[in-house]
């Protein structure tokens, strides 16, 4: 499907004590049913703006967004996210996190052995099995994160909403997940908006890479299409003359040709 | 009539200030009591006997030193004689007394325990009761902000108030003095339960909320499964609060209302002049308060370790 997702002229606009701010507008973007979408920008640029819009926690002030042909109205398990604190209620173990979202999709439908199938089925999905019935505070950082990403996909969302998933975790471990996700992807096929600023990240895991201008009232600056061939392999990829290019292209966009608002900041 | 009337005004005037000022900061001073007893055992386990039996005594030497630096001022003070007994002559009346603590003469005339067990059902009522009414209240308050700005005002202006003087009401109402004072317990304790529940509510992350809202939760599950264990921490100081008001507070409503509990049973010494049973009954009330709040600390220790 071309137009899985469509996001028409949206604007955003938020009320502070000092009036109004515009975060956002014209944003017009259209995701295809499987893609990986990675929205890239400096901090403040709204790009988590653009993504809780997306999920429906947020509604637009202006514009509008479909998801499968229907408007976002409000947040929903069709469009499931992965919280960049992994947000896992620290009262439940891995395995009843997973199963309290399992069961409020497929629970009207289905039997209690089969919900706990499926939420089994996620949990080894992200090859974490062994700590299904530990607490989140049991586990790691990089464990915490791979839970909410199975909680997310356990839902089996139309899109899966991912905003800097990796972005508290060490290199090694993000680089682990990142090739996790990867496998993840190429068997669900499902379709990603991945917020991040970590241009690597964004080269290695996309199909499209949405650059943002700088805020306040920040826009679609470019979109890069990656055409990299799959699956990828960061160590191939490090001396791909078209992976070195992409990258490239990303970085001129981020500090060369946004680089001035980051200095007035600064 | 007017000794009644000047314990009334000592009571009213200073147990609201006591229980604010007291209870609340000495509950974390007692939780990091509590660990400190906690990390010894887990380091103790190749350590010798005689160690962890030096450590015990190292944490029990200052409370015993207090207690008898107590003991021996109050001795001291005594030694001439005078309306107060020393500590000797009570410890004589405790033997007496705690010899036979469930005797049961008649309404006027029961045991040191009758009247113990009568205040703490008392209190027991009451308590529970405000909590019936006190937690869900307190939900619904920190859940919906109108009900809040309509309810919180009231509550700023009941809440100074002193229980006591909501007795007359409970007389009024209810025609009879037990339930009048088991109104009074209900009255100050409910209070601290709708306050910390609702501020619990109001500080629930927004991530887990915003976890409610992606899943779509129900409102059922938003409050058994996120609410409930978030705010729990908060209620449990709340009860803890509460019972430690209401534990003030009975001993006066009873001096007051009359029957059989322990502040009636302190008024009817007064009246027959046994000072002794007076001060015994200082430190039966101060170790049953000891008890129900340390209880209550255990409680909420075990709930929110499983929780967590």
């Amino acid at each position: 499907m071309e137009k899985f997702v469509q996001i028409e002229k949206v604007g955003q606009t938020f009320d502070t004590k000092k009036g109004k701010f515009v975060a956002l507008r014209d944003i017009d973007l259209s995701l295809k049913q499987g893609e990986f979408v990675a929205l890239i920008g400096h901090s403040g640029c709204g790009k988590s703006t653009l993504l809780n819009l997306i999920a429906g926690l947020t509604r637009p002030t202006t514009g509008v967004l479909l998801c499968d042909g229907r408007e976002i109205a409000g947040p929903g398990p069709e469009r499931a996210v992965v919280f960049q604190n992994h947000s896992l209620l620290p009262w439940l173990t891995c395995f009843e996190n997973i199963y309290l979202a399992v069961e409020r999709v497929f629970g009207q439908k289905e039997g209690k052995p089969k919900l706990k199938a499926r939420t089994q089925a996620a949990i080894e999905l992200v090859g974490l099995a062994h700590a299904a019935h530990k607490y989140p505070h049991e586990i790691s950082g990089g464990m915490k994160q791979r839970v909410g990403i199975a909680r997310a996909l356990s839902m089996e969302p139309k899109v899966l909403l991912m905003d800097e998933p990796f972005g508290a975790l060490d290199a090694l471990t993000r680089a682990k997940l990142q090739d996790e996700l990867m496998k993840i992807c190429e068997q669900t096929q499902a379709t990603v908006v991945m917020v991040t600023h970590d241009v690597d990240e964004a080269v290695l895991l996309s199909d499209r890479i949405v650059m943002m201008t700088n805020g306040p009232a920040a826009t679609i600056g470019e979109i890069l299409e990656v055409k990299l061939p799959r699956p990828r392999d960061r160590l191939v990829l490090a001396h791909d003359p078209a992976y070195i290019d992409c990258r490239a292209a990303v970085l001129e966009f981020l500090y060369e040709k946004q680089a001035h608002v980051e200095k007035q900041a600064a | 009539m007017s000794t009644t009337l000047t314990m009334h005004g000592d009571f009213s005037g200073k147990t609201p200030v006591d229980r604010e000022h007291t209870t609340q900061p000495a509950a974390p001073a007692k939780d990091t009591t509590m660990e400190k007893t906690a990390t010894p055992a887990v380091a103790s386990a190749g350590t010798p006997f005689a160690e962890i039996l030096g450590a015990a005594l190292r944490r029990a030497l200052p409370p015993v030193l207090g207690l008898l630096l107590l003991v021996g001022i109050w001795y001291v003070a005594t030694l001439k004689g005078g309306a107060i007994p020393g500590p000797v002559a009570v410890w004589d009346a405790a033997t007496v007394l705690f010899a036979d603590p469930f005797y049961n003469n008649g309404p006027n005339d029961q045991g040191i325990g009758w009247n113990v067990l009568s205040s703490l059902q008392r209190v027991g009522i009451g308590f529970g009761l405000a909590a019936l009414v006190g937690i869900p209240l307190g939900f619904m308050l920190g859940r919906f902000a109108f009900l809040a700005n309509m309810v919180n005002p009231l509550i700023s202006l009941l809440r100074p108030v002193s229980p006591l003087a909501w007795l007359p009401i409970g007389l009024l109402v209810f025609q009879k003095a037990d339930p009048a004072a088991t109104w009074t317990i209900f009255i100050c304790s409910i209070w601290p339960m709708i306050m910390n529940t609702a501020q619990g509510v109001q500080r629930v992350p927004q991530d887990y909320l915003n976890v409610a809202r992606v899943l779509d939760l129900s409102e059922w599950k938003i409050v058994t499964k996120i609410l409930f264990p978030a705010v729990l921490p908060y209620m449990l100081t709340g009860i803890r609060l509460s019972i430690g008001t209401a534990w003030l507070v009975i001993v006066a409503a009873e001096m007051l209302t009359g029957g059989v509990g322990i502040g009636f049973w302190v008024w009817d010494e007064w009246n027959n002049l046994k000072v002794e049973h007076i001060i015994i009954a200082i430190f039966i009330i101060g170790i049953v308060g000891l008890i129900l709040e340390q209880a209550l600390i255990l409680l909420a220790k075990k709930l929110t370790k499983e929780a967590a």
